[in-house]
């Protein structure tokens, strides 16, 4: 199966047309996709405006491959489950966010093995035709890296009131 | 009187912010830890943990912005808290607000999505928080946050 989301905030038509398009296309039945309230309705896949947290868990766990926004919760998802995934950043400048920041996780995330970026339809289009080829990188664990936890969990038992 | 446990109020919006901060639960061990987030849809994230509803909010709509920010008022009111932790976002800088003016020792864990420059939340908690992190060395600084690691 293939999920796609993109998140819980704004809509993102630009990547569910082209997805919608190209499963009416190729006959692809197998996909499901979060489109977000309020967003131009799929006509050749699954959708659901939102899942409930429950719900979510269920299609992630299921899906051979993930599509989704740039959205750091759902990359950490996918890294945790082992699934590949492939992401293309919302864009401010075309009012699906309220910032870039999903053009910088991109260009950070795309260096982690498992994780494929399209930065716009052309490319999402053309990364879709070779989308069963995608094959995840190595699980990270369930928690953040150690030296993180050290640093607050050192501050939490500490008795010190920084300034 | 001084608890035995120290008690964490930990709290942040939805979707990523979430995600990390379930991440950092291994912090947390040893404290009574109290989770707030905005969809009780969540709560089997956390196991048999203590975990609170509080109302979404973003900064666009301003009177969700306030019913969020009485929310968490609210429950740092009732829960009393020694530390607040967030990772984000509006209701997340609610909780380290509040937290600090009921004289809990509270902790900004700026979102890694935050890769240029900090969240705007994030900027604003580094003016009064006790512990002020970002994810990306590259923002870290003496007069800015610190830098121990990310989630990943």
């Amino acid at each position: 199966m293939i999920f796609i989301t993109v998140g819980t905030d704004l809509p993102f038509d630009r990547l569910v047309k082209v997805v919608d398009a190209w499963a009416g296309e190729t006959g692809r039945t197998d996909v499901f996709a979060q489109i977000g309230e309020g967003g131009w309705r799929p006509e050749h896949i699954a959708w659901s405006e939102f899942l409930q947290p429950p719900e979510f868990r269920e299609k992630f766990q299921a899906a051979r491959v993930v599509i989704s926004h740039a959205g750091m919760g759902t990359i950490l998802t996918a890294l945790n489950h082992g699934k590949p995934i492939l992401v293309m950043p919302k864009r401010a400048s075309l009012r699906e966010h309220r910032n870039e920041h999903q053009l910088a996780t991109a260009h950070h995330m795309m260096r982690i093995a498992g994780v494929n970026v399209a930065f716009d339809e052309g490319e999402l289009r053309a990364r879709l035709d070779d989308l069963d080829s995608l094959v995840s990188g190595s699980r990270i664990g369930a928690h953040a890296s150690d030296s993180l936890i050290r640093g607050l969990r050192g501050f939490i038992h500490g008795e010190t009131r920084p300034s | 009187m001084k608890r035995e446990r120290k008690k964490i109020l930990a709290i942040a919006s939805g979707g990523g912010h979430w995600v990390q901060l379930l991440r950092l639960r291994p912090a947390f061990d040893g404290c009574d830890v109290v989770y707030a987030t905005v969809r009780e849809g969540y709560r089997g994230d956390v196991g048999g943990a203590e975990f609170r509803v509080i109302p979404d909010s973003n900064r666009w709509n301003k009177l969700a912005l306030l019913r969020c920010a009485l929310g968490v008022m609210w429950l740092v009111l009732r829960e009393r808290p020694d530390v607040v932790i967030s990772t984000g976002a509006a209701p997340g800088f609610f909780g380290v607000r509040f937290g600090k003016w009921f004289g809990a020792r509270v902790i900004w864990v700026d979102s890694v999505a935050n890769a240029e420059e900090l969240s705007m939340s994030g900027r604003k908690a580094g003016g009064f928080v006790d512990l002020w992190v970002t994810q990306w060395q590259h923002l870290a600084g003496a007069d800015g946050p610190k830098f121990f690691g990310s989630v990943i």
